[in-house]
């Protein structure tokens, strides 16, 4: 196995290519470099010698100083790049990211092209990415070498795509979440390095604790099922097809053949390996997030705590109709525990509903006996952030901070932060996860319930059906490494 | 793609662990032997697949006169194109349920296992699941677990739930039978009917490369 340590983790990087045109690949990749604070050495190369940026720009990549850097990024074409890497290697490059394209995606000559690059790579002993990619992105190395923006915060979730604006789109939801990334990379023409080789590589990686993927294009399928089934088994894997609704083989003889779409067989192949499908983009950027932020459930017990009813039912129901979790039945103990802590309208059921009964200390108790009960696996967490949402107004309606209000408007916000804090403390003292679902981490972002739930570390959910959905994809990877040993 | 007769199929798939309705094959209605009725005949050889679409299948036989009957009449309307044929007759097996089950060569992942439920509208509801051969018997019970149509695998107007041991058994032997036998393009089990909850395939079709 390739060691893709000098492609995410480089001592110092080199971009070649490198123009004053900020509108340029070259310019753009060198600025991203500087501007998200790598810091390890930085050279540019292009025809004239020069500064860009602050940076010295050498016209020979003979120039670079030996064993000074150990990633490569290329934004020179084709004819340029077999010299290049050849001249960078003795230099020390280990890691080569082609971003240029001209290659196997642009005809004939490009397919050879690409060959001897890919040949060359392999003759150096140098980690080929790409071509024909956006870059390579790795917040704890503070490295963001790519011809595009999204920088996520830091992590543990690796990202590799057959598709660069996947790669934009899921670091746009760690920006958006606050969950970060370990590592992202666009495969583009994967000519020497493919997915299931980050992947292999993603799972001996300690800055990673789950891999996310997107895949459109298997080459070959036999191979691609024998390695991730090993790698599933250390870490878990988030898959995002594209192409799933592509037709079957309508001229198969066979029922068997007939009813074998694409999709069914490349379903059936996922669970089979261990990989975690996603529905979504959104289902998929989530599942992650809670892989990477929540414990493994222990079993299929799900208990939801709601302060007001709906949305209780509602996630009641998503978790009858979900597949590896279920609505766990309130035991009796419990229960009795829950009476002395509540007014007797609660619904004495799961959902638990506090039916508006909660005073000061009501929450973080309560939350407590759930997560601590032997019967319940999980809980979903529903009604942060209410009291946060009823201070916004009364602190910007005009009256604030007289008539009281500052005093209220103080408490609601300490509380909403509490409850939210409870919630990541309780999951991490007992190992069970506690997930917080509100349709303010979308609709007001800022709400302290909301925030104090990123501080913890953890993604507050929209909706408690995607708390639920991602939920259930936990519950079947724990099954599913529980039955294999 | 070459298939086998319907008897060689049964007896690959037997096997290979499949439990399959009793039969033989007769060449004539002078080789009828005690039978225990009722009993299936089916025009038989390995150029023969879609049978009942030329109507070459007789159900629900009780005596040996119907018996003696189909027997001729089937042996009558084999055409030179079927080349080589028998009849095949086979102990009527009674269920209310069909699963089908099989093997398919996938261009991707080559041979794969499905189960899903079978009957006339099996392809319209597609209530099917695949694994890649060979399939362990976990996988296999991951198989039973993810159809969608959970109820008619429990017990089911009278009839005794699905036997899911016997139903692992079929699935592994298919998975063993795609992962050591590459001459083998696929096979239809179908239907696979339940009876006393336990699966028996009533057809069998292989196909060779």
């Amino acid at each position: 196995m390739p060691d893709l340590r000098p492609l995410f983790a480089p001592k110092g990087v080199v971009v070649a290519g490198v123009s004053t045109h900020p509108g340029k690949f070259g310019f753009v990749s060198l600025h991203n470099i500087l501007a998200c604070g790598f810091d390890g050495p930085i050279y540019g190369l292009a025809r004239e010698a020069g500064e860009v940026l602050g940076v010295e720009i050498l016209d020979s990549a003979t120039k670079i100083p030996q064993d000074s850097a150990e990633l490569l990024f290329i934004c020179t074409p084709p004819a340029l790049n077999e010299q290049l890497l050849r001249d960078c290697a003795a230099r020390g490059v280990k890691a080569a990211f082609c971003a240029a394209g001209g290659y196997s995606e642009a005809g004939p000559e490009g397919i050879e092209a690409e060959a001897r690059l890919v040949a060359l790579a392999d003759e150096l002993g140098i980690v080929l990415a790409g071509p024909n990619g956006q870059g390579v992105v790795s917040p704890p190395a503070k490295l963001c070498a790519q011809i595009v923006a999204p920088y996520p915060p830091a992590g543990s979730i690796a990202i590799a795509s057959q598709s660069g604006n996947f790669v934009s789109s899921f670091n746009n939801y760690a920006r958006q979440s606050g969950i970060g990334v370990s590592r992202s990379v666009s495969a583009g023409n994967a000519a020497a390095t493919g997915l299931i080789d980050y992947l292999e590589w993603f799972a001996t990686d300690d800055e990673t604790s789950v891999s996310l993927i997107y895949v459109e294009g298997i080459e070959d399928g036999r191979e691609f099922y024998d390695r991730v089934s090993a790698i599933s088994k250390i870490k878990p894997i988030v898959v995002l097809k594209g192409g799933a609704t592509s037709g079957g083989q309508a001229a198969a003889a066979s029922h068997t053949g007939a009813l074998a779409t694409d999709d069914a067989v490349f379903d059936g192949m996922a669970r089979q390996a261990g990989l975690i499908r996603a529905a979504t983009v959104e289902e998929a950027f989530e599942t992650a997030a809670t892989f990477a932020t929540q414990p493994l459930p222990q079993g299929r017990n799900v208990a939801v705590l709601t302060t007001a009813g709906g949305w209780g039912v509602v996630t009641a129901d998503a978790l009858t109709s979900a597949t590896n979790v279920d609505l766990a039945p309130l035991p009796d103990d419990l229960k009795a525990a829950l009476d002395e802590k509540l007014p007797p309208r609660w619904s004495k059921n799961n959902p638990i509903d506090l039916a508006g009964g909660e005073t000061r200390d009501t929450i973080p108790e309560v939350m407590e006996l759930i997560a601590e009960h032997p019967d319940i696996d999980a809980i979903v967490y529903l009604g942060l952030g209410i009291q946060s949402n009823t201070a916004d107004l009364l602190r910007t309606g005009g009256y604030y901070p007289d008539h009281g209000i500052e005093r209220i408007v103080d408490y609601h916000e300490r509380q909403d932060t509490r409850f939210a804090e409870a919630a990541a403390d309780l999951s991490q003292r007992t190992a069970k996860p506690i997930l917080t679902a509100t349709e303010l981490a979308v609709a007001q972002p800022e709400n302290p319930g909301v925030a104090a739930v990123r501080n913890s570390g953890r993604l507050c959910y929209p909706t408690s059906n995607r708390a639920v959905t991602a939920l259930d994809h936990l519950a079947w990877y724990a099954e599913y490494r529980a039955k294999r040993g | 793609m070459p298939t086998l007769s319907e008897a060689d199929s049964r007896t690959l798939v037997a096997d290979a662990g499949v439990p399959v309705s009793a039969f033989l094959t007769v060449t004539s209605p002078d080789d009828l032997i005690d039978l225990d009725f009722p009993v299936v005949a089916k025009l038989c050889g390995a150029s023969i697949a879609h049978k009942s679409e030329r109507g070459l299948v007789r159900l629900g036989i009780t005596n040996a006169d119907e018996l003696r009957h189909a027997v001729t009449d089937l042996l009558a309307a084999a055409t030179p194109d079927d080349g080589e044929v028998s009849v095949l007759i086979s102990t009527m097996i009674e269920g209310r349920r069909e699963l089908i089950a099989g093997l398919t060569t996938d261009p991707q992942f080559g041979p794969t296992v499905m189960l899903g439920f079978g009957g006339i509208l099996a392809e319209a509801v597609a209530d099917v699941t695949f694994r890649l051969a060979p399939v362990s018997a976990i996988d296999a019970a991951d198989m039973i677990d993810e159809l969608s149509a959970q109820k008619l695998l429990g017990e089911f107007r009278g009839e005794d739930a699905i036997d899911r041991e016997s139903l692992i058994a079929v699935l592994v032997g298919l998975g063993e039978l795609g992962a050591t036998r590459s001459d083998i393009a696929a096979i239809d089990l179908n239907p696979l009917i339940i009876a006393d909850g336990k699966p028996v395939a009533v057809d069998a079709l292989v196909e060779m490369h």
